[in-house]
């Protein structure tokens, strides 16, 4: 008997969570008979406080869904207004834009992998605990979080909510000296973030192959941040506005934040789903660097995910020191936008998985309608049906202990937004 | 206070913004663990909420009816209790429902809504139990939060700072944005404590901080208007990240209120 209910809804929605979640697993008979991710962290109604709105207070309003990573929700909306507004910011812009994203992917991974999973996989609760042990490299990854940091704040003054982005580029751009400064620390980073990713590689990560469909971007040059179209490894290829064609949010009744389906089935989104679909994107140092690990990617381990990050901060620095190698240019800051009715979409690399937006304005550039898809809903899918094969693969005859400790180990593997929940997690196994 | 404070981090509705004060403090985060004992920061790891504690930072703002008791037990526990950020100190963006049919919108959102246990408001700490200190912020910067530990540890009352951003322009030779740039710049009627990062940037500041001392955002409000501003568009710039903050709101509606008229 199963109480799984799903109810399908037309509406695209609302305000997306991240916050407190909690799994429930109901075990009969040696077998997985309910399993739920819950997520109850109040919805905050995002979509609706944007109606009425300016688009020129959208990047700030958007930016306070998300303190960890704020740039992406600001680059995937200035990118849908852009196109409202048939903006074409620049080649300059871009790769500012890119410099900023680069600097979110190195504080968000960083973070992930010290203070939130690491923990998980060499046996510690915390980084402050892991740090006594591992105090290099505990260091090493704060060293690198602080500098994607240092990045964000270069081009949006400061790295939570920042204040730099705006349609048509940014309020003000770097001075020369400033980002010279910069420059010289993120080179001498390089050999952190290349032992970082052997790091990660060498760390007892659990061995578990699994089935499942992974979704990003996809980029003609680049390794996807801010464009490309939207590709899976099942074979879709399609253009960004054509995402609610494919994709289909729901409620479920144990979770605030949306589910999502690709043609009705579970997906992946983030860096493993895009390092697995944008191989051949990597730099060349950074493809050595990666398969110097001995890790054959494309990867069905969802454990992996951790060295994809690693993989990703080292792209991540390799293209912020190649962008102000050869700094772009300094002006002007943002192209002229003048504002027009109509429906723009934007869909960008969150550290966590594609976000993306979809904003519908009138001739005084005031928000009608917005739409936003966060990557952490999108998971929740795959991490209920990752779950449900990993704990049957791990045997469900463990104690309750260890069953809640590998639940928990699969679940912030994700990254979810609700990372800080997830260490909060409460898992009520009940046996019959 | 014992020789060891024990200290706690609680989250509410909030985007987690404000816990990062202490998870980008980088060595700081390592010297804080030394100093004090962590006992309850889900974020961080630690996680034992019927803790006793000397302080507990609070994040986020009240918005479901199992927050709003969930308050009140974290207050008893607690020595000294801080806000931490705009949702805990004034209800944050998320209390922009406050000023709508908050059930309705929900009704709008969800196609279940009774599976969601929301209230139609999102209100501040201190609407629901005594609060000891306040930290205003979208977001709270790291020097401000550590900054408050560290006078706390000295057993010393933090202090609050209510400067207007202005200050910080002239401190930092920043441009007068609002002279120079016509543009509609909340900072004189704003707490600095940001660095006056917007008009830095050539941009108008956006009231993170909240209100400052003695703010006239009647005489601001004006200034606006002769910027060619309309009255519901003045209205919005005090209705945001603060609205619920009682000068903002003020404002707010005043401006709120013109705008009807007129229409």
């Amino acid at each position: 008997m199963t109480k799984k209910r799903e109810v399908r809804i037309r509406v695209p929605l609302l305000t997306r969570v991240e916050g407190e979640g909690a799994l429930d697993i109901a075990i009969r008979a040696g077998r997985i008979e309910q399993l739920h991710l819950r997520i109850f962290e109040p919805p905050r109604l995002f979509e609706k406080f944007l109606q009425g709105r300016g688009y020129q207070e959208v990047p700030d309003m958007v930016a306070r869904i998300c303190g960890i990573c704020p740039v992406a929700y600001q680059m995937s909306a200035v990118q849908a207004l852009e196109r409202v507004f048939d903006v074409d910011p620049g080649d300059h812009i871009r790769a500012w834009r890119r410099l900023f994203y680069c600097g979110e992917w190195m504080q968000s991974h960083s973070l992930h992998i010290h203070l939130l999973a690491a923990p998980d996989f060499l046996g510690f609760d915390s980084v402050t605990a892991m740090a006594k042990r591992y105090p290099d490299e505990v260091r090493r990854g704060l060293r690198l979080q602080a500098l994607g940091n240092d990045i964000i704040r270069l081009l949006g003054g400061r790295s939570v909510h920042p204040v730099g982005a705006c349609a048509g580029g940014f309020h003000r751009l770097p001075a020369p000296d400033e980002s010279c400064e910069l420059l010289a620390r993120l080179q001498a980073a390089r050999d952190d973030a290349e032992a970082l990713l052997a790091w990660t590689a060498r760390l007892p990560l659990p061995d578990d192959d699994q089935d499942f469909v992974s979704v990003a971007l996809r980029h003609p040059h680049e390794y996807p941040m801010n464009g490309g179209r939207l590709v899976s490894s099942a074979g879709l290829d399609i253009a960004i506005e054509d995402y609610p064609q494919h994709f289909t949010e729901f409620q479920v009744p144990w979770s605030t934040a949306l589910h999502a389906g690709l043609h009705g089935e579970p997906y992946l989104v983030g860096p493993l789903a895009r390092l697995n679909l944008n191989l051949d994107r990597l730099p060349r140092p950074v493809r050595q660097a990666l398969d110097a690990t001995g890790i054959d990617f494309p990867s069905r381990n969802l454990f992996h995910s951790i060295v994809a990050r690693a993989a990703e901060i080292l792209l991540a620095l390799h293209d912020a020191i190649a962008i102000l190698e050869q700094p772009p240019a300094h002006a002007p800051a943002a192209a002229a936008v003048s504002p027009r009715a109509g429906t723009g979409f934007g869909c960008t690399e969150a550290p966590r998985g594609i976000l993306w937006h979809r904003y519908e304005v009138d001739a005084a550039g005031l928000i009608v309608e917005a739409d936003i898809v966060p990557p952490t809903s999108q998971n929740q899918a795959r991490i209920e049906q990752d779950l449900r094969q990993s704990l049957q693969h791990f045997g469900l005859d463990h104690d309750e202990q260890a069953l809640r400790r590998r639940a928990e180990t699969v679940i912030r593997n994700y990254d979810p937004c609700i990372s800080c929940a997830t260490h909060f997690l409460r898992l009520a196994v009940e046996r019959r | 206070m014992t020789a060891r404070p024990r200290i706690a981090v609680h989250k509410f509705s909030s985007c987690d913004g404000c816990q990062l004060a202490f998870l980008n403090a980088g060595e700081d985060l390592l010297t804080l663990d030394r100093l004090v004992d962590m006992v309850h920061f889900a974020e961080a790891g630690p996680v034992d909420e019927a803790a006793q504690v000397d302080i507990a930072f609070v994040e986020g703002s009240i918005s479901t009816q199992a927050d709003a008791e969930r308050i009140r037990r974290v207050r008893e526990r607690s020595g000294f209790l801080v806000t931490l950020g705009a949702c805990a100190t004034a209800g944050g963006l998320q209390a922009l429902r406050n000023l709508a049919d908050g059930a309705g919108w929900l009704a709008g959102v969800y196609a279940q809504p009774e599976y969601i246990d929301s209230l139609a408001t999102a209100t501040p700490i201190r609407e629901h139990v005594r609060v000891d200190f306040e930290l205003w912020g979208c977001p709270v910067n790291a020097r401000q939060v550590l900054a408050t530990v560290r006078a706390l540890l000295f057993g010393v009352r933090p202090v609050a700072d209510h400067q207007k951003v202005c200050m910080e322009c002239k401190r930092r030779q920043a441009v007068c944005v609002l002279v120079t740039g016509r543009r509609p710049c909340l900072g004189p009627v704003t707490s600095s404590g940001c660095g006056a990062l917007c008009p830095r940037f050539g941009r108008d500041c956006y009231g993170c901080f909240g209100p400052s001392e003695s703010p006239n955002t009647d005489a601001l409000g004006r200034r606006f208007e002769g910027l060619g501003l309309t009255p519901e568009s003045i209205a919005r710039r005090f209705l945001f990240i603060n609205s619920h903050a009682e000068a903002f709101a003020e404002a707010g509606h005043k401006w709120m209120g013109k705008h009807d008229e007129k229409a």
